[in-house]
């Protein structure tokens, strides 16, 4: 077995981008994931890339998106309200089909919030943040040694699709450290881009790299070949994870920081000989409807713990339609929830349920 | 016979949307001469703006790249630093350069960034319909200062060759105008110029060209070239602000 | 077996870096650990803490909400974390500096004279090396000489001629426990 180390979470996503075959990197410093630009400015130059620290959020995304056009492995990384800034240049990368990588180290919000770790960046990532009918792939890593994983997945999806990718993690995640083992990946190889915009040598047809169609049926064709691109990765992309799921009667679904404190918790409520599992989506979009929709069939009521209000149980119930009661345990100020505190609300859901089916 | 004119290779051979006498069809035949001249067509990738030039990829025939308001000089270091031997070159209006994109412009200016600036100033708002520019002059009417523009509200006019001239890393900054033939060959030369100093690895260039807006400022074209000359050049004087041998000297 | 504890006390105090020690040893030992720090304006003042886990299982939480170990290095660090300990939880406190006794009755209270004792060594500095020694011999989570490999394997350059003034205060603090 390769050699563990300890590593942060935020450094995991510059080693794991820079493992990934991505040479290029535009930031602006925001807490908590600043330890991101820091470690790509030491490390790019070792590996021959490019590391800048761009005037803004707003000019890190177009420098994604020119590198991104360009043809290169480019991605930058922010903290929600720096996320923000980027949904303009989220949108019309999404449009123009340029392949890159956006990580979002969440914090507490809304406004300027605070510094601690939060989930409420959920809507904003699965649902747009920007204008338009668009999509990002959206990966929700759970440990140190899955961001390392997830970036190689991310930057292999977001070529394969020609679509932006997402690591949506939280404060806790990007601060925390773990043991992880380092791969050089076997497959590692960037893919020809022929419909990069790299200059129109020995007669290559021209490229333009671009998301204006300012006549309505130019402009619904665009739109109806990037639905039929999101049918394709809701068909070929969801990822999650189970566990115990099986003869559970209530099944926690969480993701990131808030399926670690339930994992915690679960294994207390079972020790207590409650039925209860772990169902941790690592894709938030595409959504594992599907799956959430079978175990909905299969009589299992749910409970997401998030945090925030509570934004990923709406998917959650789109999935099991009404079939099944989904209730919530959320922090959202900012705060992560105690193992204590989602042992209890396992507890308490289970009162006055004794009757086993 | 020996042809004495033609179409640059550099431009597409197909009619453009500009309204009729505005200056931006002289300004694209330039930098497509530039290009030609320079012998980097093959090599170069635009960045259109938003504003009146969105469609410019369909005139210049080159690969290209468009990109949100203001943002073509952060869209064009992404492209040039992924691919240092290409040319790339953004195309912006004055809303777009100098109001929504002016942190955009200063800091890849202030980078050096080895790309080409053309800006094209024509002191309003074009593509949305004559609104106040940054450059506006005073007392100029457009739809959003119909009493005039009222410095002591809105401010002056910006002079964005001054203002990046204070900054220390650009090779080559230069304002020209296109109102008469003389000023459109001094407009071609700086304009090649900027080009030649990204070919040579010299950093930053920018070329302001002075343009005219018929349409929106509600004059014939040949009345548009007259109010260029005698109201837009004395508050943007012409004239090459920085170049990289003059201030080595 | 999984040990939780949480590291606290004035930034500067050397809480951040044991904690770290800790998790750095258990991983060299093959175990699943994780650290994470309080981060974020905290770091400027007041109590700084962080929280490790050890264990012989992956790693649930690593955000601890009833620890079993807890460090407080000073005073404002026991009287927030001394609540959460779990019944029957080790706490070592830093006698040199909190002259309060801790109320509860319910836990192992060890108390070590920390400040002291590195200023015996001729290093105040080393008064968290001292506390981890106690924590090493008291709950054996992890070898002392894993302990010394990681501070070796870390502390390079300039800093190598103080491996042996470091070793030296996790043996006192082993012995002072012992």
């Amino acid at each position: 077995m390769a050699e563990r180390i300890m590593m942060k979470g935020n450094e995991a996503f510059a080693e794991g981008a820079i493992k990934a075959g991505c040479r290029f990197f535009f930031g602006y410093p925001i807490t908590p994931q600043n330890e991101i630009p820091e470690y790509m400015s030491r490390r790019m130059p070792e590996v021959g890339g490019t590391f800048i620290q761009a005037e803004s959020e707003v000019s890190a995304i177009n420098m994604v998106y020119g590198a991104g056009g360009a043809g290169a492995r480019a991605m930058t990384s922010s903290s929600s309200p720096g996320i923000s800034l980027k949904q303009e240049g989220i949108s019309y990368i999404a449009t123009a089909e340029v392949p890159c990588v956006i990580v979002n180290v969440a914090r507490g919000g809304p406004g300027l919030g605070g510094l601690t770790p939060s989930q409420a960046d959920y809507f904003q990532a699965v649902k747009g943040g920007g204008h338009g009918d668009y999509h990002m792939i959206v990966f929700a890593p759970g440990s140190v040694q899955e961001i390392i994983d997830l970036m190689y997945e991310a930057f292999v999806t977001a070529d394969k699709y020609r679509n932006p990718v997402m690591v949506l993690a939280d404060g806790l995640l990007g601060q925390m450290m773990e043991p992880v083992v380092l791969r050089d990946w076997e497959d590692l190889q960037i893919p020809e881009k022929p419909w990069a915009s790299t200059g129109m040598v020995a007669g290559k047809p021209q490229s333009v790299i671009n998301s204006l169609g300012l006549a309505p049926e130019e402009l619904e064709n665009m739109n109806i070949r990037l639905q039929n691109k999101y049918r394709t990765i809701e068909e070929n992309e969801v990822r999650y994870e189970e566990d115990g799921v099986e003869d559970a009667e209530l099944i926690i679904v969480a993701y990131g920081t808030s399926a670690r404190v339930s994992k915690s918790a679960i294994n207390k409520a079972r020790a207590e000989g409650k039925k209860v599992g772990l169902f941790r989506p690592i894709t938030l979009w595409p959504f594992p409807s599907k799956r959430l929709a079978e175990l909905a069939e299969a009589g299992k009521r749910f409970m997401t713990v998030e945090m925030s209000a509570g934004q990923m149980i709406e998917d959650v119930k789109l999935a099991v339609n009404g079939k099944s009661e989904v209730e919530f345990y959320g922090r959202y100020n900012g705060a992560i929830p105690s193992v204590t505190e989602v042992y209890q609300a396992i507890m308490k859901s289970f009162e006055g349920r004794e009757v086993h089916k | 016979m020996k042809q004495v004119f033609g179409y640059p290779e550099s431009l597409q051979n197909r009619p453009n949307h500009y309204c009729p006498g505005c200056t931006h069809g002289i300004i694209h035949r330039l930098v497509a001469e530039a290009i030609d001249e320079l012998q980097v067509r093959e090599k170069t990738i635009a960045v259109a703006p938003v504003g009146c030039a969105v469609l410019a990829y369909n005139y210049f025939n080159c690969d290209a790249q468009q990109a949100a308001h203001g943002r073509a000089p952060a869209v064009a270091t992404g492209i040039k630093r992924a691919l240092p031997d290409r040319i790339v070159f953004t195309y912006q209006g004055d809303g777009d350069l100098a109001s929504i994109g002016m942190a955009e412009i200063v800091h890849a200016a202030n980078r050096g960034e080895n790309i080409t600036v053309i800006f094209v100033n024509n002191a309003i708002y074009g593509m949305t319909g004559g609104q106040m520019a940054p450059t506006t002059l005073p007392g100029q009417k457009t739809t959003t200062s119909p009493y005039g523009r009222d410095t002591a509200t809105t401010g002056y006019p910006i002079q964005v060759c001054e203002m990046l001239n204070t900054l220390k890393a650009p090779a080559f900054i230069a304002r020209v105008s296109v109102h008469d033939p003389k000023n459109v060959m001094k407009a071609k030369e700086a304009i090649k110029k900027a080009f030649e100093y990204q070919v040579n690895g010299k950093g930053f260039s920018l070329v302001e060209v002075l343009s005219t807006c018929p349409t929106n400022w509600g004059m014939t074209p040949v009345e548009a070239l007259k109010w260029l000359e005698n109201n837009m050049v004395p508050v943007f004087p012409l004239g090459t602000f920085r170049s990289l041998e003059e201030v080595s000297k | 077996m999984t040990l939780e504890g949480i590291f606290a006390g004035f930034g500067g105090q050397g809480v951040m870096l044991i904690g770290q020690l800790l998790a750095y040893a258990g991983m060299y030992e093959g175990k699943q650990v994780s650290w994470f720090p309080s981060y974020g304006p905290e770091m400027r003042g007041g109590t700084a803490n962080c929280s490790v886990v050890v264990s012989d299982e992956p790693v649930g939480s690593p955000v601890i909400s009833e620890p079993d170990l807890l460090v407080a290095m000073n005073r404002p660090s026991l009287e927030k974390f001394e609540p959460m300990l779990k019944s029957g939880g080790m706490l070592f406190y830093n006698s040199s500096l909190i002259h309060v006794t801790p109320k509860r009755t319910d836990i192992q209270v060890i108390p070590i004279p920390a400040n002291d004792i590195a200023t015996e060594l001729g290093n105040a500095k080393v008064a968290n090396m001292v506390v981890m020694g106690a924590i090493l011999k008291k709950t054996g989570v992890v070898k002392l000489e894993t302990v010394v490999s990681v501070l070796k394997k870390t502390m390079t350059g300039n800093k190598e001629k103080l491996i042996a003034l470091n070793q030296q205060a996790l043996e006192k603090g082993m012995e002072l426990v012992g």
